[in-house]
């Protein structure tokens, strides 16, 4: 049994130093799934898709079978793997610049399909690995390289709410959006994030859990006040809880 | 269902699918375009009935995808397009080539550039035999000439895929897909065992793997390229192929291949029948090209000529093969256009004059 009083490595966690910054969501979310694998014990069963962004090299951090993409196409590659092998636990991990820019069409016909598939998705309100620039998610004034006076949304759109979007659709089982900016939401987190799981090995269908991640660096903030933007910005814009629960 | 050892009347298009399900693929993934619709709509029913995976994908980049998820478990996977959406499967085809995955695409090319139009070309040669996508690769391209070639050639790109773990392009056009011939269905020779130890299906007892193409140490994207390298002479040395007629006394070499080689094929015939020694090179893969074949031909013959339904593609090819030792001529019809007997006939008559 696991002395829940010490700091442990899950199994589905490699012994490698991750590249992420200080204060960034993803290390916290690489281990909620990492933990939930363990628990469910499918970790020799898991096959993941890792995206173009900042968790690109997720494949070194997790220690089960995991394989790159191209940029937004993640639920069309986890399609591929999971028609052939319906039996295995198939993930994606996508960014917001990922999943509702550039792979908008791949991220709407795979939940539309039904795919038996669970997508962790990654909110962070900007693209991090190219240097902070403007996402779909950005919020409006928000600043960022590409929007330097703020995002206008006369110009550029207003930030996009795809787990509402996903939500409509009759091929979605399970959505849910959390966040990873303090211990509870954490707690919370992984609540979801298991029941995502389950939904899957179940044979339920599709299930997505959204997660608004810090990115101090993109945000050009301390991890300090990144928390505090969450709370105080983020989520009035992007509302907690079970979206859809079918 | 089609039985083994039968001759059945079957199109082009038809024949591909029936290539397909002989080599075992288990997965194709497609999207509506003239004139390969009758691939996604028979491969829809063929796979079916044999309880294969079958998806209509909302795109080509979509289709191509989902071929590159179902190859890294080990799965035989194809998708098919003309000329517009294989463009859109670039992207997919260079990552594939980046990851060492195995897969086949099959080209029916219509018109171009642009939408073009939907009678069959051959304007998309350099796309295929350059790689086609982003960055240094190359892609196996085999070239059928007849339905029976649409069914044989098919079940050969599964097998040169695997053997290599490499995407293959099945290089064909409007024509060839749209036409019926009489094939025969041969005994499946198809070699299903290539050893598979590189993919992704959970593991169990084993290390975890990841399929990648993303090499950002120091050198270790060179290192991989050459790899590549090395994979592409050992192709180069065993798989160029090209079929040959009345080589042995010709004075003029006609190089064709695909739908515009069968209408060489006649003029060949004619202008024999003229007492004019022509010979044709028909080309069957075009990367590899036979450039072996064409650079002995033209130790001997001093004139080629290079047919093909674009504005001449493959003719760089042919001229680099002969290498200055004899002059290549060129007669082309782009656009859907299809070169005429008699003009082949005169320009040959031209050329020896």
């Amino acid at each position: 049994m696991m002395d829940k009083n010490k700091i442990y490595r899950p199994e589905s966690l490699t012994d490698v130093q991750n590249i992420y910054c200080s204060g960034c969501g993803h290390g916290i979310i690489h281990r909620l799934v990492a933990e939930i694998i363990d628990e469910l014990e499918i970790r020799e069963k898991t096959i993941a898709v890792a995206p173009v962004g900042c968790a690109v090299f997720a494949y070194f951090y997790w220690n089960f079978d995991v394989t790159e993409a191209a940029h937004g196409r993640p639920p069309a590659v986890a399609t591929g793997i999971k028609r052939i092998l319906p039996d295995r636990v198939v993930f994606t991990y996508q960014g917001d610049g990922d999943l509702a820019a550039i792979g908008t069409a791949e991220i709407i016909h795979a939940a539309n399909r039904g795919e038996n598939i669970t997508v962790v998705f990654v909110n962070n309100a900007v693209y991090g690995m190219t240097g902070g620039q403007m996402a779909p998610t950005t919020l409006i004034k928000q600043k960022t390289t590409t929007s330097p006076r703020g995002r206008n949304p006369r110009y550029s759109g207003f930030p996009i709410k795809i787990s509402e979007a996903l939500a409509a659709l009759d091929g979605t089982t399970y959505i849910e959006r959390v966040s990873v900016h303090n211990v509870k939401n954490v707690i919370n987190a992984k609540r979801a994030l298991k029941k995502a799981f389950k939904i899957q090995i179940e044979g339920k269908g599709f299930s997505m859990v959204e997660f608004l991640a810090m990115c101090p660096v993109g945000w050009a903030m301390s991890s300090e006040d990144s928390v505090k933007w969450i709370e105080e910005k983020m989520i009035p814009e992007y509302p907690l809880g079970v979206i859809k629960d079918a | 269902m089609i039985r083994i050892m039968h001759k059945i009347l079957i199109k082009g298009n038809h024949a591909v699918v029936e290539g397909g399900i002989q080599a075992g693929c288990m997965a194709y993934y497609g999207y509506p375009i003239t004139p390969q619709n009758e691939i996604t709509a028979y491969m829809a029913k063929r796979m079916g009935e044999e309880g294969r995976v079958f998806i209509q994908s909302e795109s080509e980049i979509a289709a191509i995808n989902m071929v590159f998820g179902s190859s890294l478990t080990g799965a035989r996977t194809m998708t098919s397009s003309s000329s517009p959406g294989i463009s859109l499967k670039q992207e997919g085809i260079s990552y594939m080539a980046g990851c060492e995955l195995p897969g086949v695409i099959v080209n029916v090319q219509r018109g171009g550039p642009g939408l073009g139009n939907i009678s069959g070309a051959q304007g998309d040669y350099f796309q295929s035999t350059r790689g086609g996508g982003h960055g240094d690769y190359r892609t196996i391209v085999l070239a059928p000439y007849s339905v029976q070639e649409m069914f044989d050639f098919t079940i050969k790109a599964f097998d040169l895929a695997d053997k290599y773990r490499i995407p293959v392009i099945l290089h064909t056009d409007g024509y060839l897909g749209q036409m019926y011939e009489p094939v025969l269905v041969k005994e499946l020779k198809s070699d299903r065992k290539t050893k598979k130890d590189w993919i992704l299906d959970g593991c169990k007892d084993r290390k975890p793997r990841m399929i990648r193409s993303l090499l950002m140490d120091e050198g270790e994207l060179e290192e991989h390229n050459w790899k590549l390298n090395k994979l592409y002479d050992k192709i180069k040395m065993k798989e160029a192929s090209c079929q040959t007629c009345f080589t042995e006394d010709a004075v003029v070499a006609i190089v064709s291949y695909g739908t515009s080689a069968r209408i060489c094929e006649s003029a060949v015939n004619i202008l024999r029948g003229k007492g004019i020694k022509a010979c044709l090179i028909r080309p069957t893969t075009l990367w590899p090209f036979p450039e072996k074949t064409i650079s002995t031909i033209a130790k001997k013959v001093k004139n080629f000529l290079v047919v093909e339904m674009s504005l001449g593609q493959m003719v760089e090819d042919v001229k680099l093969a002969v290498n200055g030792m004899s002059r290549v001529h060129f007669y082309g019809s782009p656009g859907g256009g299809i070169p005429e007997t008699k003009v082949v006939v005169k320009k040959v008559k031209e050329i020896i004059k």
